[in-house]
C-alpha cells in the first residue's frame, strides 16, 4: 500500500495564476505529469514549461488518456467489459441520486427548523441516514470496481501491462509527480486502469483541483447553484486515498454558498469526520508522512456554518 | 412616492437650485420597491412616457412639478422588472422622442437605443459582463456558397477558446447572429459559459439574413439554405459532432420561427432549438391582425399546431410578459410536451428586446448543451 514517508501536496486551482513552480526544488529536474483530466487536452503542456522557474527542468507527459485509448483500440474485450462497467457506474449514480435528493431535502428542512427538543433528534436521524446513504453508496461502487478487478484483471492483460511498464520507467525517472485537475471522472479511471497510484511509491506528488479530489479517500461532486439541476453533493467514487480524512473542495467560493451557514454546516457535518477543505487560487496544503504539516490560504467548512482559516 | 422627490415637492416651489441638488444627489429613473417614478428635467411644451409593454398605455405623460422645468411620472412595476423606453419631449410645436438624459443604462438595436429601466430587483446577470478569467474565443468569417440564393453568403463563426481541430463540438446556428453579437453580447456570454463549465466548448455560425422578414418568415428557401447548403459547410470546414442531439439552432423573434420552421421542415436534423419571443402568429379562426408580413408565419404555425410532428428532441422557449406575442408562446409549450418533445419554458418581466434575450443565455444554452460543470474541476 502507500508509503506512510510520502510528501504530499494539493493545491488549489492553478489558473488564471498557478504556484505548483514555486513549490519545486532545484534538485527536482525531471517531473512526471499527469493530465489525464484534461482529456483531448492532455499533454498541452506549454503553459506549465513556460512558467518561470520550469528552465531546465523535464516534464515527462505520462498520457494516461492516450494510453487508455491505445490499449483499448487493441484490446476490445476489455473496451467492452469496461464500457458495461461504466454503465453499471452510471446506473448506480443514478439510483443513489434519486435517494439523495429525497434525503437531502428532509435534512435541510430539518436543519432549517427552529430548535426544539423533538428536532434534535429528528436532525440527528437524518444525518444518520444521508451519512448511511453515502456509504451504502460507497460500498456499492467499491463492489463494482472490485468485480471488474476480478474479472478482467486488467494489469495482466498485455495491452494495459505494456503501458503499466513503460509508466513504471518513467515515474521512477522523476522526482515528483504533478496531478493536474479537470474532469476527476477521466482521471480516477485512467489512474485506476493503468494501476498508477501502485507506481507512485515514495514519490512527491502534488496534486491540484481534481488532482487532489482523485487523491483523497472519497471524491464528492458538488456545485450548490448549476444552472440546471439539483445542485446536491454527492459522492461520486471512492479515491486513492493517498490523503486520508479531507474531502478537498476546489473553486468552493464560486461553487459554493460559503455565506449559508446552513448548507455550509450540513456539508461539513455529512462528511464528518473528514476535514471539508476549500482549495481556492493561492492555498497549498502539505502532509508528510500521513500527516499535515503546512498550510497557506487554507480554510475549512466548520460544523457551525463558519468557514474557517485552518493551520497546520 | 420617492422620499427625495416628496422633499423637494414641499419645498414648493422648488428653485432652480434645489432642483440641481435633487438631480445631483440621486440617480434615475427613481427606483423603489413599489414602483419607479420617471424624471425628466428640461423646458418643454409637453413630456411623455414612450414604452413598449402589453397592457400598459404606449404613451403616459410626465407631470409638470408646479412652475418648474421638473416632470415626473410614477409607474407601479413589479420587482424584478427590465423595461425599455424613451421619452416623447415637445418643444416649439415639434415633438422628439429621445433617451432618458439622465439614466446611464441604454440598450441598443437595429433601430437605435433606447433607454433601459431596472426595477427593484433586476441585476444585470454577472455572466452577461466581461471576465479577465475567461479564455476568449474567436470569430472568424466563412463564405458559403449558396446556389439557393444564387450568391455566396458571408457567415461568422465563433469557434471556442482552445479550439482543436482534432476534437468535435457540437453546433449551434443563431438566426441574426450579427446583431447577437452586437446588441446581446453573445461573444462574451459564450466565452463566460464555456469557462464556467456551464456549456461545453462549441462552434457557433452567426448568420444573418438578407430580408429577415422574407427569409425568417417560414421560408422554405432559408430552411433548406440552413440543411443543405450551410450545415454542409460548416461541416466541411469545422470539425464538429455528427448527431442531431448536438446541433442546435437559435432565434429571437422572427429568428424564433424561422428555428422552428427549419427544424420542423428537416426533421431529425436539429435536436435542439431555442427559441426567444418567438413571432408564433397564429389564428384558431379567421385571419391573424397582425400585417402582412406575418401572413406565411401564421400559415406555418396553423399548419404546425395541426401537425406539429416531432421537429427536435429538447427546446428551450421563452417569453417576456410585456410582449404581445406572450400567448402565442404560452400556447406552444403544451403543444410540444403533448408530442413528446422535452421543453422548459422561462416567462421573464422584460420585452421583445435583445437585452431579455442575452439575459435569457444561460437558461437556454445549459438547457440545449448542457456543460461539464459538475465533473470538471481545473
Amino acid at each position: 500500500m502507500h508509503s506512510p514517508h510520502r510528501d504530499i501536496v494539493f493545491l488549489g486551482p492553478q489558473s488564471p495564476r498557478p504556484t505548483v513552480q514555486s513549490l519545486l526544488g532545484p534538485q527536482e529536474r525531471v517531473l512526471c505529469m499527469i493530465s489525464a483530466g484534461w482529456r483531448e487536452r492532455e499533454g498541452e503542456l506549454d503553459e506549465l514549461e513556460r512558467l518561470e522557474g520550469m528552465a531546465g527542468r523535464e516534464v515527462l507527459d505520462l498520457a494516461l488518456y492516450r494510453r487508455v485509448d491505445d490499449a483499448f483500440g487493441r484490446d476490445t474485450e476489455l473496451f467492452e467489459a469496461h464500457r458495461r462497467r461504466q454503465n453499471r457506474l452510471k446506473e448506480a449514480q443514478r439510483l443513489y441520486r434519486l435517494r439523495l435528493g429525497h434525503a437531502l431535502r428532509a435534512a435541510r428542512e430539518l436543519f432549517a427548523s427552529d430548535d426544539g427538543d423533538l428536532l434534535a433528534a429528528e436532525r440527528r436521524a437524518a444525518m444518520a441516514a444521508l451519512r448511511a446513504l453515502d456509504a451504502h453508496h460507497l460500498r456499492r461502487i467499491r463492489r463494482i470496481h472490485d468485480s471488474f478487478e476480478k474479472e478482467w484483471q486488467p494489469a495482466a492483460r498485455p495491452a494495459i501491462a505494456a503501458h503499466a511498464a513503460e509508466l513504471a520507467a518513467l515515474v521512477a525517472r522523476a522526482s515528483a509527480v504533478l496531478v493536474a485537475g479537470g474532469h476527476v471522472g477521466v482521471l480516477l479511471n485512467r489512474m485506476r486502469l493503468l494501476g498508477v497510484p501502485a507506481l507512485l511509491g515514495d514519490t512527491r506528488v502534488i496534486a491540484w483541483s481534481a488532482g487532489a479530489m482523485a487523491l483523497a479517500e472519497r471524491v464528492v461532486l458538488f456545485h450548490d447553484h448549476p444552472p440546471q439541476g439539483a445542485g446536491d453533493p454527492e459522492v461520486l467514487d471512492a479515491g486513492f486515498a493517498l490523503v486520508r480524512g479531507v474531502v478537498p473542495l476546489p473553486h468552493a467560493a464560486v461553487r459554493l454558498r460559503l455565506d449559508d451557514a446552513r448548507r455550509v454546516a450540513l456539508f461539513a457535518r455529512r462528511f464528518a469526520p473528514s476535514l471539508c477543505l476549500p482549495l481556492e487560487p493561492g492555498t497549498m496544503l502539505r502532509w508528510r508522512n500521513g500527516a499535515l504539516t503546512e498550510a497557506q490560504a487554507a480554510t475549512r467548512l466548520q460544523y457551525r456554518g463558519k468557514v474557517r482559516e485552518l493551520a497546520a | 412616492m420617492n422620499g427625495a422627490l416628496r422633499k423637494l415637492e414641499q419645498a414648493a416651489p422648488p428653485t432652480a437650485q434645489d432642483i440641481d441638488e435633487f438631480i445631483a444627489s440621486n440617480s434615475f429613473p427613481l427606483v423603489e420597491r413599489q414602483g419607479v417614478t420617471f424624471v425628466y428635467r428640461g423646458e418643454a411644451e409637453e413630456v411623455a412616457l414612450r414604452i413598449f409593454i402589453q397592457g400598459l398605455p404606449a404613451r403616459q405623460p410626465l407631470e409638470r412639478m408646479d412652475d418648474s422645468d421638473l416632470w415626473t411620472l410614477f409607474l407601479d412595476l413589479p420587482r424584478n422588472s427590465r423595461i425599455e423606453y424613451k421619452f416623447e419631449v415637445r418643444q416649439q410645436g415639434e415633438n422628439q422622442w429621445i433617451v432618458d438624459p439622465l439614466n446611464p443604462h441604454v440598450a441598443t438595436d437595429p433601430y437605435g437605443a433606447n433607454s433601459v429601466l431596472r426595477s427593484f430587483g433586476y441585476e444585470r446577470p454577472a455572466w452577461t459582463l466581461p471576465d479577465a478569467a475567461a479564455r476568449p474565443g474567436s470569430l472568424v468569417g466563412v463564405e458559403v456558397p449558396s446556389k439557393l440564393f444564387d450568391a455566396p453568403r458571408r457567415t461568422t463563426v465563433y469557434l471556442p477558446a482552445r479550439f482543436r481541430r482534432l476534437r468535435r463540438y457540437p453546433l449551434l446556428i443563431v438566426h441574426d447572429g450579427e446583431d447577437f453579437l452586437r446588441y446581446a453580447d453573445i461573444k462574451v456570454v459564450l466565452d463566460n459559459l464555456i469557462h464556467r463549465l456551464e456549456i461545453p466548448p462549441m462552434i457557433v455560425a452567426l448568420t444573418q439574413a438578407g430580408d429577415r422578414l422574407v427569409e425568417y418568415a417560414a421560408n422554405d428557401r432559408h430552411a433548406d439554405w440552413l440543411a443543405t447548403e450551410l450545415l454542409p459547410e460548416l461541416e466541411k470546414e469545422f470539425p464538429l459532432l455528427g448527431e442531431p442531439a448536438s446541433r442546435a439552432l437559435m432565434g429571437a423573434s422572427f429568428g424564433g420561427v424561422a428555428s422552428l420552421h427549419a427544424a420542423w421542415r428537416h426533421p431529425g436534423l436539429f435536436d435542439r432549438l431555442m427559441l426567444a419571443s418567438g413571432s408564433f402568429a397564429f389564428s384558431d379562426i379567421g385571419a391573424h391582425k397582425r400585417g402582412p408580413v406575418f401572413d406565411p408565419v401564421a400559415a406555418f404555425v396553423n399548419e404546425f399546431r395541426n401537425s406539429p410532428g416531432r421537429p427536435a428532441e429538447r427546446l428551450f422557449i421563452c417569453c417576456g410578459i410585456y410582449e404581445s406575442l406572450i400567448y402565442e408562446n404560452r400556447s406552444l409549450v403544451p403543444l410540444l410536451q403533448e408530442h413528446g418533445m422535452q421543453v422548459r419554458y422561462e416567462e421573464v418581466r422584460d420585452a421583445h428586446n435583445w437585452e431579455n434575450w442575452r439575459d435569457r443565455l444561460q437558461a437556454g444554452l445549459t438547457w440545449l448543451f448542457p456543460g461539464p460543470l459538475w465533473m470538471v474541476y481545473e
